[in-house]
């Protein structure tokens, strides 16, 4: 479904990888790894439209990317987009929404507890801590019926152990259904995979 | 369409619960239209006689100080990638902050105005004619401005460049919309001034939209 054929990416006229290829297919499970600055993020980056690549194509279910995979696709990168002036649920409603997706309250509160942060629904983000901030952008990922592709930069950043193990099984839940999952992590998350591969992007 | 609305909503909603931004905009006005008689001493004659170019020059100023904002904050958080990947057409998202930036700092500038005017003893008519080329040319600056909010966005020292940037193209705005009120105010007709504001509305919203899109997609590439 999500193929890359000989891609290359650059950032400040800085070759970070190229002749990159895989393909992911529904259940498929990609880990990215590492060093600082080895093209992780931007790679996440290219993989949802937002940098275009040096060289080489990515393609969704046998297409270019247009329209139509923006709406099959939930891409959560470094900031976590939340709007400190709204409320908890205000983000979470607001951020599904521009995804085209329109839920009640209840089905966001629900959301909400799987990530442990039910009871901020009403505090102000900008009251939030960074790991309760990242709870509330990764809440996305509990709503339900969610995009199939999921392109996770960190994830687990500033999570503790807890919020760790909801994401992981989110993530496992997503997989079995059917979905299909880009992540870049320091840390080795646990995610039971039907398809697992791994690059590595050296650095 | 639903794009749309959502974020002229949510945008809205932001402006209303910060509203110091408002205030700031609104104050920065006044207080640029209030010193200019100060300077100048106060002979009715003469504030009459300057009035359209110093309120003019007012709103100008106090909408190009608001504009810094425009994408600045979306783009610090990280909404304006999520915008950008969303399904909705990136212009549609543009149009909506647009609007959502001439209801929250152009339409309070153009309803403010008549007051200022009134001040400085503007005869009603040409208070009428002050509000309506306001109204006419706030949303041009909102149009043009978003082009160079988008252009200038996480650059450094961005308010001062976007300066340079958007006063030579906000020039024919003062132009035609002191010149309104000035005609008004001599009693000449005013309605061909407002023509060509209308006309350089119809332009700068089928070029500022645009072009603010191509710039938001290279400044988050």
């Amino acid at each position: 479904m999500l193929e890359t054929t000989a891609l290359a990416c650059e950032r400040g006229g800085l070759r970070l990888f190229s002749d990159l290829g895989f393909a992911l297919d529904g259940g498929g499970l990609l880990r990215v790894r590492g060093g600082n600055g080895s093209g992780k993020t931007t790679l996440l980056r290219t993989l949802a439209g937002l940098t275009r690549p040096a060289a080489g194509t990515v393609r969704w279910k046998g297409g270019a990317i247009d329209d139509s995979y923006r709406s099959e696709l939930l891409f959560l990168g470094h900031a976590p987009a939340l709007k400190d002036e709204f409320t908890v649920l205000e983000n979470l409603a607001f951020s599904a929404r521009l995804a085209g997706r329109d839920f009640s309250e209840d089905v966001l509160r629900k959301a909400l507890a799987q990530l442990g942060i039910d009871r901020l629904a009403h505090l102000p983000a900008g009251h939030l801590s960074q790991g309760q901030r990242r709870r509330t952008a990764l809440a996305r990922l509990a709503l339900p019926e969610p995009a199939p592709l999921w392109l996770l930069d960190e994830p687990l950043a500033a999570l503790d152990d807890q919020a760790i193990g909801s994401v992981s099984a989110l993530c496992t839940a997503h997989l079995a259904a059917g979905g299909l999952l880009v992540l870049t992590s320091h840390q080795d998350v646990v995610v039971a995979a039907p398809a697992a591969q791994s690059i590595d992007l050296g650095g | 369409m639903r794009g749309f609305a959502l974020i002229v909503h949510r945008d809205l909603r932001i402006a209303l619960r910060r509203k110091g931004d408002i205030v700031n905009v609104l104050v920065f006005f006044v207080l640029v239209a209030s010193l200019f008689p100060l300077g100048i001493g106060p002979e009715p004659n003469q504030l009459r006689a300057i009035a359209p170019g110093v309120v003019w020059v007012g709103a100008l100023l106090a909408a190009l100080l608001s504009l810094p904002r425009l994408f600045a904050a979306d783009f610090t958080d990280g909404t304006l990638e999520q915008m950008l990947i969303a399904p909705q057409p990136l212009i549609a998202v543009v149009l909506a902050k647009i609007t959502a930036h001439w209801l929250s700092t152009g339409l309070p500038l153009a309803l403010a105005a008549p007051l200022i005017g009134l001040q400085y003893g503007l005869p009603s008519e040409a208070l009428l004619v002050l509000l309506a080329s306001l109204l006419l040319g706030t949303p041009v600056l909102s149009m043009l401005g978003a082009a160079g909010a988008a252009l200038t966005l996480g650059a450094r020292g961005a308010g001062a460049l976007l300066g340079l940037l958007l006063l030579p193209l906000y020039v024919p705005v003062l132009v035609f919309g002191a010149g309104a009120v000035a005609a008004a105010m001599s009693g000449l007709d005013p309605l061909s001034y407002l023509s060509l504001l209308g006309a350089l509305l119809a332009v700068s919203s089928l070029i500022g939209p645009w072009a603010a899109c191509a710039a938001l997609r290279v400044a988050l590439d």
